[in-house]
């Protein structure tokens, strides 16, 4: 398998027993992303489900203590959403506390969101960690039924229109 | 699935990690991997149990030696499922990559 040629590659390894840590570089600095990562109208337009899906509700209020709500719809009556809260918010470092409702909801994810300046662009890391190896293990899974096998075909698709 | 979190639960011990890691090098018996931890021979055995429960390892019988081994399908299972978790990510920051180029352009005058 080789890597994309249209965008650097994305680093996921799993940390100990309950971390999650993902790194990746992006052509924009910091401020950039962060408002990307913040601004609602921003956030819908990437942090999308499945191929058809979109995000018709998306609440962000980006202070410590301030709530967030995504809710993902496919127009046929499928949906699911997530929920969460700000814990820390500053230009180069988010940390939240989030679930996804499948409908069950997910274990409680606790993430810190990093961009740090870097060559051309920002760095972007992302620390989740869960309570335990178990909720590890769910977390990755409900990754899966986020629509996977969709994101492998717009993905070539990406690669195909390069 | 279950085998998967039976596998992320295994590898959640640090001396399961460490006698996975001793079995990438090649199989070994229960005596040679119970030499280089500080616990004794049946909690070695123990560990090997969920290890091999989980799909992680399998034993060969050799005569009267029981050497374990890695078993390479269900390692590979587990980087592919990862694999797969790291596609979603790659998908949504593929778009970020064209949200924040669009905001550049509008930025410039």
């Amino acid at each position: 398998m080789t890597a994309p040629q249209t965008s650097p590659p994305l680093k996921l390894v799993t940390d100990g027993d309950t971390r999650i840590i993902v790194t990746r570089h992006l052509a924009a600095p910091p401020a950039l992303v962060f408002r990307a990562h913040t601004e609602a109208d921003l956030i819908r337009r990437w942090m999308l489900g499945p191929d058809g899906w979109t995000m018709p509700v998306c609440h962000s209020d980006p202070r410590p203590g301030g709530t967030f709500r995504f809710e993902w719809s496919n127009g046929a009556g499928h949906s699911f959403h997530a929920t969460g809260e700000y814990l820390e918010v500053t230009p180069t470092r988010i940390v939240h506390v989030e679930r996804m409702f499948l409908p069950d909801p997910t274990p409680d994810n606790h993430v810190e969101t990093r961009f740090d300046p870097a060559a051309g662009g920002t760095l972007l890391t992302m620390t989740m960690t869960l309570q335990s190896a178990e909720d590890r293990a769910a977390i990755l899974a409900s990754g899966m039924s986020d629509g996977l096998e969709v994101s492998y075909a717009r993905l070539e698709t990406i690669l195909e229109g390069a | 699935m279950t085998q998967l979190d039976a596998a992320f639960a295994a590898l959640s011990d640090p001396t399961r990690r460490a006698i996975l890691a001793r079995l990438a090098q090649g199989e070994a018996t229960v005596q040679d991997l119970a030499r280089p931890f500080p616990i004794s021979q049946p909690a070695i055995s123990r560990h090997l149990k969920v290890l091999e429960d989980a799909g992680l390892i399998e034993t060969r019988i050799d005569g009267t030696s029981r050497p374990r081994r890695l078993n390479p399908e269900a390692v590979a299972q587990l980087w592919d499922w990862l694999g797969q978790y790291r596609a979603l990510w790659e998908a949504r920051y593929a778009r970020l990559d064209d949200v924040l180029a669009d905001l550049q352009q509008k930025d410039q005058p």
